[in-house]
């Protein structure tokens, strides 16, 4: 049954909500080529005007790290502190910063 | 929407291979944490069968749910109501596509599930095997078997399992207007001639004890229940998913005018609670086994839609294939 | 209400105008109604909902200009007496779009020769002096650019697929080209409309068509199918044997409980 030749390949759908904000993931289609990807993507996911651009990206496109590798690809970052705002004291009569 | 078949014998409990005890714990303690899981990290087999079974069984009663509503998309008796009628079932469609989109993320294609579907190994729920008889129906399936799925669906928002509670999170966020356009077309039949209102309760009468079944097996008989609890997948029990659908159902029933079905329903003071009569789990089981009003007529349409769509799903890889072959001809010039 | 919607100093006769609204607006309708079929049957889920978004835009459009059909005739009928109780031959809708759904292919076909005429047609209407149509036109106009790209892509991948799927949209075409003349077609009411400015002159939307035509056929490897005898019923509501039956699923419950709201 799952003679994958005859199956139409997954793509991950990613959607920008509105300007000023990224894309993001939202879930996925099935398409044989760009533009049906596109329109899949935006009958199934923005029906009720959800987006304002779409990307499609073919599943198997897509690099991703492994989990079991967790520690070393994310670990580091989170002792990093002074990559956060709160790392800094600034004076409150500065006011927002 | 519809995740009444829940509790399927063939979740047998967690049988964890030798060697794995040690990430089982792991992950059975980020379960307790509420940590959610998403599809890369390790997970047990029995989690991930339990998991495909139900989210695909889900996905299934959403395909088969736009049929009974959709044997009256072209009777629907104003422009209004054909617009939102299908515009309903679209998004039972869209619906079913989200949550086959989840289960893809565990490994199982979509046409494998589809498959599945129409060979009868994956079930969906039985309210859908039910037939809509009158326009009144559609109003009585928004309003008592989505407001069941509703009920279903809103703790599956906080599944463990990360695709499949953001698909319900989706699911959950336009579904509200289904049940609301349900009840608004029985409010205009109940305020209508006593033919319309008539049409309503008769209804209601077909509907109420399949609609209460949608929740699944009593508690006590529900076995496979508490592996799903302890997982986080299910997180509310039949028996009090199904009590606060009847409480909060009743009052809507009797605000339209309506008559329950039901001679034992009472309220309970003390309890704050709707009592109601003994569920035929007889007929239940039957509708289950294949032997409903409209199981063959259910299969047979969708293995139609999927036999029909053959050749169209070939045309579209076939014309694939060649615009790559010409585009390589065209660098390779 | 029509002083209002149309220039003052023009002499329209409200009867040519009532009509112009129910060809717009029962096309629309009988198209939608029969895209509306395809929910829960389509040949691949995705295309299901697509199918439904196209019907969806088309009830929409149906909805407005049977409306203003009602405030024109000025008898008090809305949009629902309007869809819901009249017969066959009060219907004024283009034959193309009362046709049985077909297959996948007929329907992209007739979708996509369809809206490669409303996309121009639209565009020239929202220039039309009448406001209401104007404002209509306007809100169609991006309806129908959506279905031309949807359908011309489908027309594309059905006819340029396989052996099987060249077939069957070559014998789509070749039916369907017959209804196709009806889209151009005028009378003499049709003509004092485009002479106050009101319709647009369909001839003036032919080489468009044509081009948009040939464009998509040449790519999906179709030939086009010469064009001989043309079908015609619309302007006087001489329609083929299949709207009667549609109607008669369509109006059946307004019909069993007439003068009920629902």
């Amino acid at each position: 049954m799952s003679d994958k030749s005859k199956n139409s390949p997954i793509w991950e759908v990613f959607i920008r909500s509105k300007n000023g904000l990224s894309h993001s993931h939202v879930g996925s289609i099935h398409a044989t080529d760009n533009e049906m990807a596109l329109q899949n993507a935006r009958d199934v996911y923005t029906r009720r005007a959800e987006g304002v651009s779409i990307w499609v990206v073919l599943s198997s496109d897509i690099a991703a790290s492994d989990p079991m590798n967790k520690d070393e690809m994310f670990e580091p970052g989170s002792d990093k502190i002074y990559r956060h705002p709160t790392f800094y004291d600034i004076p409150d009569e500065v006011g927002h910063m | 929407m519809y995740t009444q078949a829940l509790n399927d014998p063939a979740n047998k409990a967690a049988t964890v291979a030798e060697g794995e005890e040690e990430q089982n714990v792991r992950f059975m303690a980020r379960i307790d944490a509420d940590e959610k899981i998403e599809p890369n990290d390790w997970m047990p087999d029995s989690y991930r069968k339990t998991l495909i079974r139900q989210i695909s069984q889900h996905a299934n009663s959403e395909i088969i749910g736009m049929l009974p509503e959709g044997n009256w998309n072209t009777r629907a008796p104003t422009l209004r109501r054909k617009a939102t009628l299908l515009a309903k079932i679209q998004d039972e469609g869209g619906h079913g596509l989200y949550l086959y989109s989840a289960a893809e993320t565990l490994g199982i294609s979509r046409e494998e599930m589809e498959h599945q579907l129409i060979t009868g190994k994956a079930r969906y729920s039985s309210i859908f095997n039910y037939p809509t008889l009158s326009w009144a129906d559609i109003g009585t399936i928004g309003w008592l078997v989505d407001g069941a799925a509703i009920m279903n669906q809103i703790p599956l928002c906080r599944c463990s399992f990360g695709p499949y509670a953001r698909a319900m999170v989706r699911v959950c966020k336009e579904e509200s207007f289904h049940q609301r356009q349900g009840y608004e077309i029985l409010l205009a039949l109940c305020n209508g001639s006593d033919e319309q209102k008539a049409m309503a309760q008769e209804s209601i009468n077909r509907w109420w004890w399949p609609s209460i079944m949608m929740f699944g097996p009593h508690d006590t008989d529900s076995t496979h229940s508490d592996q799903s609890m302890a997982w986080k997948i299910k997180r509310i029990s039949n028996d009090d998913l199904r009590q606060k659908f009847i409480d909060a159902t009743v009052p809507q029933a009797h605000f339209l005018g309506l008559e329950i079905p039901d001679p034992d329903m009472k309220f309970n003071q003390e309890t704050g609670h709707w009592e109601f009569g003994k569920i035929d789990w007889d007929e239940f089981k039957q509708v289950l086994a294949g032997n409903g009003p409209c199981n063959r007529e259910r299969l047979a349409a969708r293995t139609k839609a999927f036999e029909d769509g053959k050749w169209v799903q070939e045309a579209a890889l076939a014309h694939a294939k060649k615009q790559a072959a010409r585009a390589a001809n065209k660098e390779a010039a | 209400m029509l002083a209002a919607n149309v220039d003052e100093t023009l002499e329209i006769d409200r009867e040519a105008l009532f009509q112009l609204a129910l060809r717009l607006g029962d096309t629309s309708l009988i198209l939608g109604h029969r895209l509306s079929e395809w929910a829960g049957h389509a040949p691949i889920l995705d295309e299901d909902i697509a199918l439904s978004n196209l019907g969806l835009d088309l009830i929409g459009q149906a909805r407005s200009f049977l409306t203003y059909a009602g405030e024109v005739e000025g008898r008090g009928r809305d949009e629902d007496q309007l869809a819901y109780m009249r017969n066959a031959p009060e219907y004024r809708n283009l034959l193309m779009v009362e046709l049985p759904r077909g297959d996948f292919a007929f329907t992209m076909v007739r979708q996509f020769l369809f809206s490669a005429f409303q996309l121009p047609f639209y565009q020239q209407m929202m220039q039309s002096r009448d406001k209401t149509l104007a404002a209509i036109a306007a809100k169609a106009e991006k309806e129908m650019a959506y279905h031309l790209r949807h359908s011309s892509q489908w027309v594309v991948r059905l006819g340029d697929g396989t052996k099987e799927s060249h077939e069957r949209t070559q014998n789509a075409l070749n039916s369907l080209w017959t209804y196709t003349g009806e889209m151009f077609e005028t009378d003499a009411s049709l003509k004092a409309l485009i002479e106050a400015g009101i319709y647009c002159d369909p001839a003036s939307i032919r080489e468009t068509w044509n081009k948009s035509v040939d464009d998509v056929l040449q790519q999906a490897t179709l030939t086009r199918p010469e064009t001989g005898w043309m079908q015609s019923g619309a302007l006087t509501g001489r329609h083929s044997e299949h709207l009667s039956h549609l109607l008669a699923e369509m109006q059946s419950v307004q019909r069993a409980y007439p003068g009920l709201k629902w």
